[in-house]
């Protein structure tokens, strides 16, 4: 593919699009179907969860919250925290979201996920420009839509299925999530940025959390990964336009 | 049917979504210095890799994490080599959850 060919990133962007509708429909499907097991969730309540607030792990630590009966103001804290590495995203979007308008940029903020992070972003590198349709498609199409209606789907219907593990679907997100990793890495810098994180990610979850262990993880691994000479042309966001 | 927990999900929403937003709304930070970019730029394989890694090596025993080994690993060490080898993500997924079923039919954790 050569850089900027319009039709070949959209067309590479949708194919990767597929596995990531697989991933958000198996964990929004498991995620309706913990809520409908706690015993603590009608359909419109886990409903809401994946509308309003759409944040997968926290969803799912949510359901335990609420089960164990923990006050509101401290699911609030912690899902505060378990939510944190957003903002590592939001930084990382913010130059290809340049001179887009104020509401577009506050209704991807909503929509902005693990999932359509990793695939928007890789699409932008590709191109060398923002797209709006990579973008809307990485968040509404693989991810808002299936996330909502597997929820939908497995709190209404979740008992049929006895023992979602012997499917494969715990396995759906750590894969997709290296996969696109795999997307992201172009060079040395990220490979070292990739490994660092993992490895920082994994030594501060057993230490601390999980939680602390993947923002640890998502700061020091590029910290590390800029020591590294960078091993060709960047694929940076268009900085000279962005220069005042 | 009981709409108790929409507050709950609003409450959820209204601490999420400024870490969502703070990058994307916030003036001017566009116009950060290049080597910070350089770092953002770092930021998705870092974080992606972290939360592939600790969903596979890190469990919970009596309520304290627990490095753990078993059958995802190879799952999505399949999936990297798929997706590295033949740009396909959808293709490695489906590997991935091939060998998880295959592995617990055969009695793998």
């Amino acid at each position: 593919m050569q850089p900027g060919d319009l039709r070949a990133a959209r067309r590479q962007v949708v194919v990767n699009g597929l596995g990531i509708i697989v991933s958000a429909a198996g964990f929004g499907f498991v995620f309706g179907l913990a809520a409908r097991t706690s015993g603590h969730y009608s359909p419109v309540e886990a409903l809401a969860m994946s509308t309003i607030a759409f944040g997968g792990a926290g969803q799912f630590a949510a359901v335990g919250y609420v089960a164990s009966g923990v006050a509101w103001p401290v699911i609030g804290v912690l899902t505060g925290l378990l939510n944190a590495r957003h903002v590592l995203y939001s930084a990382a979007l913010a130059p290809w979201f340049r001179g887009r308008p104020f509401t577009e940029r506050a209704v991807a903020a909503h929509l902005l996920t693990d999932e359509s992070f990793a695939l928007s972003i890789a699409h932008f590198r590709r191109l060398g420009r923002f797209d709006p349709f990579g973008y809307w498609y990485a968040a509404i199409v693989t991810t808002f839509i299936p996330w909502n209606l597997a929820t939908v789907a497995g709190v209404t219907i979740g008992d049929a299925i006895v023992e979602p593990q012997r499917l494969g679907i715990d396995v759906i997100f750590p894969a997709a999530m290296i996969g696109l990793a795999v997307g992201l890495v172009s060079g040395r810098r990220e490979l070292v940025a990739a490994v660092v994180g993992a490895v920082v990610a994994v030594i501060v979850s057993l230490a601390v959390s999980p939680t602390v262990g993947i923002i640890a993880g998502g700061i020091v691994g590029p910290a590390v990964g800029l020591l590294v000479p960078s091993s060709g042309p960047a694929e940076l966001p268009p900085l000279e336009d962005m220069r005042p | 049917m009981t709409t108790d927990l929409v507050p709950l999900a609003v409450l959820m929403f209204v601490v999420t979504y400024p870490s969502r937003a703070i990058g994307l709304l916030a003036p001017g930070i566009e116009r950060l210095p290049r080597r910070a970019l350089d770092y953002l730029q770092l930021v998705g394989p870092a974080v992606l890799t972290a939360l592939a890694a600790v969903s596979i090596m890190v469990g919970t025993s009596g309520g304290r994490p627990v490095f753990t080994i078993g059958l995802p690993w190879l799952s999505v060490a399949a999936c990297l080599a798929l997706v590295a080898w033949r740009h396909n993500l959808f293709i490695g997924l489906a590997a991935a959850v091939a060998i998880a079923i295959a592995g617990r039919a055969v009695g793998f954790a």
